[in-house]
């Protein structure tokens, strides 16, 4: 069984980020790059089901700048087989970046791919459901308990009022959330011992062509300064004279 | 051709969703895809679908297909399922997509908040169809008018996918997105028992719905639906009461739209408090109870 793992390299979720003064970017200078979190309880899920299951063969891949091979290499730490960088230097949409992995999953013919429901830098949320509308195969988004046999995924899924299990036929797309799992650490000398691991580098097989670009970053409005209150007493007060309760 | 239709899970999501269709300012149609939604939104057209909505995401989508064809702007209430389902019409539409927009600047730019809200970017659509999904809490509410045509459809939704099993826990609280009250809690609140005795008795006193950090969330303090924040739900109520919220820029994303916002936090230093309207240093498990107190 192959499980693909598509992965994002974004800025620290952690960090504080601005828009650049001229509005035409972010200012990223000096700041860390990680696994987008989701992608890496993806990358996670995929290692748990291979630590129960040896026959499964997990890829990981990326879409991106020659830089991003530090995620890949730390994805490799974490359990992956093998890993693909698909270099560019070009911008790419949502609807882009789901083209190029449908061609690779043409490629590849995974039986699931695995991947965050979200990428914590755009916050799109788009890529994983566009992926599997393009391949025709069913879609679990907001993954919190996954069981793979050979021919079907039965996923506990997160809703708007609670939750469901669905029931897929292989091949599918699974998006996770935050409460499938929680990622091993992986340290330095981990991530250094997984370089023997085959990494593949190449050119993209299809042409981007974008359908919605950025045309202007801000930072949001900024909400009135607000002040201390001394006491219960107080703050109840407060908030009666402002007709809250 | 330009015209919008606007998707709507319930009758109450076409309520809230009309100002967007309005704002938009061309002409549109609203589906209903579950009760009756009014005629005076504003709406050329009303559809009405002869099916509920419980289906998996890849029914729906392509159910939706034959009826969205014609349509330049799709659009839909942001909620986990919208996302879902919308992301995928816009896969089998090869259509451009934005998520979460806050602002409207023409039918082809859009503002949509991302890195947890520290950013807006301003985004241009450059092909038709686009699909979107919004926040209603920046369009305001729409100007009941005029009568539109109602037409019943018939959707065939035909899934790939096997619905198991479902767990919808809601109870008699306010929808977390719909309340006015919002009473909010993170990992001081130790466990499912003691959340649901400090903060939603205070939630009911008020008739306010309660609501979660993502530490809270994963500790199994509370269920995963009252999640607030970046990946959580985004709410807009007239007030909000963080309890034990340490004030991250995740959890932050998701209230900024809120009126007041209160924090009772015993860290002085707690960031949480450069962003509350009014801020209470004190320890919550005094703090809550005497200000049900007082509210008697
Ligand atoms: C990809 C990603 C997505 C995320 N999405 C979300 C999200 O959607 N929503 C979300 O909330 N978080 C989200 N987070 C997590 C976020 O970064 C924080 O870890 C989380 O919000 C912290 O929760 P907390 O405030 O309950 O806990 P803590 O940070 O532990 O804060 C607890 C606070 O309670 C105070 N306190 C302790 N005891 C008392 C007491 N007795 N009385 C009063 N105050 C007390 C402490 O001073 C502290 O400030 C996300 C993180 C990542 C990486
Ligand atoms: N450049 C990329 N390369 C590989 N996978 C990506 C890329 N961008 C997004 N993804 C995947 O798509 C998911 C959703 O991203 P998004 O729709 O941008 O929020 C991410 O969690 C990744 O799994």
């Amino acid at each position: 069984m192959k499980i693909l793992v598509p992965i994002k390299r974004v800025v620290d979720p952690y960090a504080k980020v601005k828009a650049l003064a001229d509005g035409t970017g972010l200012d990223t200078a000096g700041l860390k790059f990680e696994i987008n979190p989701f992608d890496e309880i993806a990358v996670e899920e995929a290692v748990r089901q291979k630590e129960k299951n040896p026959a499964i063969e997990i890829t990981v891949v990326t879409i991106g700048g020659a830089e991003c091979e530090e995620q890949l290499r730390k994805a490799l730490a974490m359990g992956a087989d093998k890993a693909l960088l698909i270099e560019t230097a070009d911008v790419m949409d949502s609807p882009s970046v789901a083209t190029e992995l449908a061609a690779v999953a043409g490629e590849l013919a995974p039986d699931v791919i695995l991947m965050g429901k979200q990428a914590t830098d755009d916050d799109c949320n788009q890529v994983g459901q566009m992926l599997a509308a393009k391949l025709n195969w069913p879609q679990a988004t907001f993954a919190s308990k996954l069981d793979l046999t050979n021919s079907s995924a039965l996923v506990k899924r997160e809703t708007d009022s609670g939750e469901e299990t669905l029931e897929l036929s292989l091949p599918a797309v699974v998006t996770t959330d935050l409460r499938l799992n929680e990622p091993r650490y992986i340290a330095l000398p981990g991530i250094i011992k997984a370089r023997s691991k085959p990494l593949e580098r190449r050119a993209m097989l299809t042409q981007p062509k974008l359908l919605t670009r950025v045309t202007r970053y801000e930072a949001p409005p900024t909400r009135a300064a607000g002040r201390k209150v001394g006491s219960v007493d107080e703050l109840v007060s407060v908030l009666r004279e402002r007709g809250a309760f | 051709m330009s015209r919008l239709l606007l998707i709507a899970f319930d009758a109450t999501e076409a309520e809230n969703g009309a100002a967007f269709g309005q704002k938009l300012g061309l002409p549109w149609d609203v589906l209903c895809l579950s009760g009756d939604c009014s005629a005076d939104l504003g709406a050329e057209k009303t559809f009405k679908s002869d099916r509920t909505c419980d289906d998996p995401a890849d029914g729906l989508a392509s159910g939706l297909l034959a009826l969205v064809r014609g349509y330049s702007h799709i659009a839909a209430i942001s909620s986990m399922r919208s996302k879902d389902v919308l992301a995928r019409l816009a896969g089998l539409l090869n259509a451009a997509m934005v998520t979460d927009a806050i602002a409207i600047e023409s039918p082809s730019l859009f503002k949509r908040p991302i890195i947890a809200g520290a950013v807006i970017a301003t985004v241009e659509v450059l092909a038709e169809p686009v699909v979107i999904t919004f926040r209603p809490a920046g369009f305001g509410s729409a100007n009941r008018a005029g009568s539109s045509a109602s037409e019943s459809i018939s959707l065939s939704f035909e899934s790939t996918a096997k619905v198991v099993a479902t767990t919808a826990r809601g109870g008699s609280r306010p929808d977390l997105t719909q309340a006015k009250i919002i009473i909010s809690g993170g990992r001081p609140l130790r466990d499912a028992e003691t959340f649901e005795r400090v903060l939603g008795s205070f939630a009911d006193q008020v008739g306010g719905a309660v609501g979660a950090t993502r530490a809270a969330v994963d500790s199994g303090i509370a269920a995963n639906e009252l999640q607030v924040g970046q990946t959580g739900k985004i709410v807009a109520p007239d007030l909000y009461i963080a309890a034990g919220v340490s004030g991250s820029t995740q959890h932050m994303a998701g209230i900024k739209d809120s009126k007041i916002i209160v924090a009772i936090n015993k860290d002085p230093d707690a960031p949480i408090f450069e962003f509350a309207d009014l801020g209470l240093v004190a320890d919550l498990f005094e703090a809550v109870p005497a200000m049900q107190e007082k509210l008697k």
